[in-house]
């Protein structure tokens, strides 16, 4: 067996690059970094500060994740996160259950995207296993990737509002607006897959499902009206004087920062650096597609809001151009069987990597051979949230409270992709 | 009829109607902010949800009223009590018809601002005697922005006052039926003090739009995180209440009260008041918030400033009126 790695992480070698498409006419900014290992004893000897736990349950920490932070006033001095409030086991799981039971456990990571969860998987497994996937089920993938990527990125964005507004106030509606778009999408997976959210559609070599009679014409419609809406709600939220006071400058995360951490997605791409697995290192069918890439230099909140609504452009636009041409042919390179000799005898390791809304969600998988039954042998998630929320102890001292929870909301943390 | 009697009756009224109104703007504000997010709001209980504040009053008077127990329980009790209790003290001076007002107060309108910023207090003692951080956050910011913006307020109030030369409300209105509304005429300084004033007014009560002492994304619920049941209903039914008595206010400062045509003038007063609160809630249902320092930023770097600006310019227009009437 051949081992194959995807594309790693962003490398370092590539440059800050000129944004292909300007969205922005503000200046790179810098990182104000805080200090992570900051000693609170030497700092405040007379224990001025006030220590105040954000969460683990809080309306704006995005499931159960913990802020410690040490405040002088209201301004952050120290900011330290705790994860590991949705531990599951995910990954220990994975040596235990064979590789076709593991695809709808998968599901429940990210529960945002499920889509990203299952492909990132199942690439791995065909790559570790050596299977073969037909053209139809990779555009059917790069199809539902591309849909899911406008559903989760509608999810975020309404959050965003709700963090920045309150879910008493402007932020709220915002949201039920996001929502309701994000419903068509939900509606147009569960006449695909029979499940509006955790779809267990990708198995490995191939779709489960198959495209119902009528269905392009569905998505169609779905994309029309959340491009038109779209429109509406940048209008709404992103020219708005009060938003543009709370978001920009606020939560600088600069290139430097971004490639040091690792951070993948949208994120890194605000802060300037043009790199998108999608285009740099294709899977699926997306060699087949030209996909822009939005960057932008600012770094702040409004820089990845910015970034992120772009993105759902541009998934609306390739979603419209490949919904007319899923080309013929089988759906799956093999029978649906429970799991046949050669998945229980494999060894050997393989990395597969999608672009998820979140960034580089990574799955390294080492094969367990003759004596695990059919289950791998260790199985690592790369998962772009929680790099993403790495830059929190950096990006928060200097900020009040209130930009905590905006930083918090922009980075798009999914707890259960964090903790697994 | 003694005056005593007549005020006692007439704040009876005049309390009644007011808890009413508020009662029902909640229903009203729940049907509207559904109608604006694409829902349909309640309907459960009445026709199109009518008895939903009733079956809400009842839910928070089941609950127990918890108090936690590094609260320090005296001021804890005591706060949803005052809040309330200043809300409704605003109403006193507030005329709802040429007769329809509970005491007609020569200094009305430094009565208001007085009672308006008193209810800094309570918010704060709410905020200190729960004893949790989120909290004393929550109060510490009411108080900034209580103290920042009733500099603003009073400016905004100087305004009308000027104009009509007296501080009783009741002669303010009775001086823009003659003259004109003042949000029309004199033009500019009337209608800049009612932008004012009403944006003012509710900051500095930490009213809804400029709730930043609440923002539940960041502080829970702010001052009224430790608070359960009807101490927790106290405090939202002043909120309530101040927001429909800021409205109250405003139209009889700046829309010339129980003046209109037709209908009797208790009916123009409460239209002009109900069309100013849905405006508010208007406001609240889509915008978001802002930072606290922005707030402040914006308090002492325009609205004080231009305030004083104004009650200079109407100063001026009323001596340049006094010497073309000779």
């Amino acid at each position: 067996m051949e081992v194959e790695v995807a594309s790693s992480a962003v490398s370092a070698s590539r440059e800050i690059s000129a944004n292909q498409r300007p969205v922005t006419n503000r200046s790179p900014a810098k990182t104000r970094r805080g200090d992570p290992y900051l000693d609170i004893a030497a700092y405040d000897p007379e224990a001025d500060l006030m220590v105040l736990n954000l969460g683990p349950q809080h309306p704006s920490t995005h499931g159960v994740f913990r802020l410690k932070l040490y405040l002088d006033g209201e301004l952050i001095v120290k900011a330290v996160p705790f994860c590991g409030y949705l531990h599951r086991g995910v990954e220990k799981l994975c040596e235990k259950l064979t590789y076709v039971q593991l695809v709808p456990i998968f599901d429940k990571n990210d529960y945002v995207s499920p889509m990203m969860n299952e492909q990132s998987l199942v690439m791995a497994f065909e790559s570790l296993l050596g299977v073969e996937v037909p053209r139809r089920a990779r555009y059917l993938r790069t199809l539902l990737a591309e849909l899911q990527r406008i559903a989760s990125h509608l999810l975020w964005f309404g959050a965003f509002a709700m963090d920045l507004g309150g879910a008493l106030g402007g932020g709220s509606t915002l949201f039920m607006y996001c929502f309701r778009e994000r419903e068509l999408i939900l509606d147009v997976f569960e006449e695909l897959t029979g499940c509006r959210f955790h779809y267990n559609t990708h198995m490995i070599g191939g779709n489960r499902h198959d495209v119902p009679a009528g269905w392009a014409a569905k998505v169609h419609s779905a994309i029309d009206i959340i491009e038109h809406r779209l429109i509406e709600y940048e209008n709404y939220l992103t020219t708005n004087r009060i938003y543009l006071d709370r978001t920009c400058g606020v939560g600088v995360v600069d290139a430097d920062l971004a490639m040091e951490l690792g951070i993948t997605g949208p994120i890194l791409r605000a802060a300037g650096i043009d790199h998108d697995l999608r285009r740099d290192a294709p899977y699926h069918a997306y060699d087949e597609l030209e996909v822009r890439v939005t960057t932008d230099i600012a770094g702040d909140c409004e820089a990845r809001t910015r970034v992120r609504l772009a993105e759902i452009r541009e998934s609306v636009r390739l979603v419209r151009l490949m919904i007319d041409g899923i080309p013929e042919g089988p759906l799956g390179s093999r029978k649906p069987i429970k799991t046949n000799l050669a998945e229980k005898s494999e060894r050997g390791h393989a990395y597969a990597a999608v672009e998820s809304p979140r960034g580089e969600l990574g799955i390294y998988v080492i094969g367990g051979g003759a004596n695990r039954g059919a289950s791998p042998y260790r199985l690592k998630i790369r998962s772009p949230s929680l790099h993403a929320l790495s830059c929190l102890p950096y990006v928060l001292p200097g900020h009040v409270v209130s930009d905590a929870v905006a930083i918090l909301g922009s980075v798009d943390p999914i707890m259960g992709e964090v903790d697994r | 009829m003694s005056p005593y009697l007549r005020a006692l009756i007439y704040s009876l009224v005049i309390i009644t109607l007011l808890l009413t109104v508020t009662a029902w703007s909640i229903w009203f504000e729940r049907k509207f902010s559904g109608r604006m997010q694409s829902r349909v709001g309640p309907t459960f209980y009445g026709p199109f949800g009518l008895l939903q504040p009733v079956v809400d009053g009842l839910k928070l008077l089941q609950k127990e009223f918890l108090i936690p127990e590094s609260a320090d329980r005296a001021l804890f009790v005591l706060a949803p009590p005052l809040t309330v209790i200043l809300a409704l003290g605003t109403a006193a001076v507030v005329p709802f018809g040429s007769e329809v007002v509970a005491a007609d107060l020569d200094v009305g309108v430094l009565y208001i601002l007085a009672l308006g910023s008193l209810t800094t207090v309570p918010v704060w003692i709410a905020g200190w005697a729960s004893n949790n951080k989120y909290s004393l956050l929550g109060g510490m910011r009411a108080v900034a922005q209580g103290i920042s913006y009733e500099i603003p307020l009073a400016l905004a109030a100087l305004v009308p006052v000027i104009l009509a030369g007296s501080m009783s409300l009741t002669d303010i209105v009775n001086y823009q039926i003659q003259h004109g509304w003042f949000v029309f005429w004199p033009p500019g300084p009337g209608f800049l003090a009612f932008l004012f004033f009403l944006p003012a007014s509710l900051a500095e009560a930490n009213r809804i739009p400029f709730d930043i002492p609440e923002a539940e994304s960041e502080l829970i619920a702010g001052v009224t995180t430790e608070y359960t049941g009807m101490g927790f209903g106290l405090l939202y039914l002043a909120e309530y209440l101040h927001t429909l008595i800021v409205s109250a206010v405003a139209s009889a400062l700046f829309f010339g009260g129980w003046d209109g045509p037709l209908l009797p003038g208790l009916h123009w007063m409460v239209a002009k008041t109900l069309v100013l609160f849905a405006g508010i809630f208007a406001i609240r249902w889509s915008l978001v918030r802002f930072r606290s320092d922005q707030l402040m930023g914006i308090c002492w770097r325009y609205l004080v400033p231009i305030g004083l600006g104004l009650v200079m310019v109407s100063a001026i227009w009323v001596q340049l009126a006094k010497a073309s009437a000779q």
